[in-house]
């Protein structure tokens, strides 16, 4: 099987420690509405990272690329729709 | 029928596993989202509220906590590339890390539930005079969290399995298989609570 080898995973275990470093002295700043957004976009790119390197998403091909987005995929369906109901009323 | 019957090769043994184990964890996927959009939908009805309300979580325990389950994917990661390559040793060396990362993490998980079941914040014995929707997000931090906790604890026990039966046997492509499956579910799982620490412990911080 073709994948990344143990270089890869601590250079993205390194890059994960260092956002979550960031994201803890960022909580501790007022940094008015940008707040919430960057403590989720560190994060959606810390998720990014464990399912492109720890979960080889980046590996992966064909079926299992399909498969594998199709949770995500479905959430963002329901997601839309839901806030769509929400905000609308 | 032997398994050689059904699969062409190695390769393709993997992928069939691979394609099952991501069914599933499009249900988990599915099970915790759920969940985060009902809190996200609550959120804005109760902004204020809520906010008040997750400033009185351990948010420094949390952000530890979150730096232990990133350590335990990391390892969990080496053990899938330990036994891909037949390193049996370091197989088990990684898996017994993963283990320990993560039974602490659920460790540091029951510390901070003493806590605010002191401070009056645990369901039963709610003694805390906050805004009426705090409760709600109370409910939705025990869900949240011991739901996840749950997964957890699920992983440790495959974990446990796994490092059993490469102790007690050879590395064969079925075992690689396991490892490579548990490997998907446990950082899954690590990601799920990548996104319940901003959501749970950071919204009352980030005005």
């Amino acid at each position: 099987m073709k994948g990344p080898g143990p270089r890869v995973y601590a250079a993205v275990y390194a890059a994960l420690m260092a956002l979550l470093g960031v994201t803890m002295a960022l909580s501790a700043v007022d940094l008015g509405p940008f707040g919430a957004a960057a403590a989720f976009s560190i994060a959606a790119f810390k998720a990014i990272l464990v399912a492109l390197y720890f979960m080889h998403l980046r590996y992966e091909r064909g079926l299992l690329a399909v498969f594998a987005s199709a949770g995500f995929v479905w959430l963002g369906v329901l997601a839309l729709l839901a806030y769509c109901d929400y905000l609308t009323r | 029928m032997p398994e050689e019957a059904i699969f062409e090769d190695a390769l393709e043994r993997r992928q069939a596993a691979a394609l099952g184990m991501w069914t599933f964890l499009a249900t988990e996927v599915l099970l915790f989202g759920a969940l985060f959009v009902a809190y996200a939908l609550n959120y804005h009805l109760h902004a204020d509220a809520f906010r008040e309300a997750a400033r009185r979580l351990e948010h420094l325990l949390a952000g530890a906590n979150t730096a232990v389950l990133l350590s335990s994917s990391w390892t969990m990661a080496m053990a899938v590339h330990s036994a891909a390559a037949g390193r049996r040793r370091s197989l088990l060396a990684y898996l017994a890390a993963t283990m320990l990362l993560g039974a602490a993490f659920l460790g540091v998980k029951a510390i901070e539930y003493r806590t605010e079941y002191e401070h009056g914040l645990f369901p039963g014995r709610f003694t805390w005079q906050g805004p009426a929707p705090a409760r709600l997000f109370f409910n939705f931090y025990y869900a949240l969290t011991g739901l996840h906790a749950a997964h957890v604890s699920a992983g440790l026990a495959a974990l446990a399995w796994l490092w059993l039966s490469a102790f007690r046997a050879r590395l064969d492509p079925r075992s690689v298989a396991a490892v490579e499956n548990t490997g998907l579910y446990w950082h899954l799982v690590d990601m799920v609570w990548i996104f319940l620490y901003p959501m749970l412990y950071l919204m009352g911080r980030a005005p």
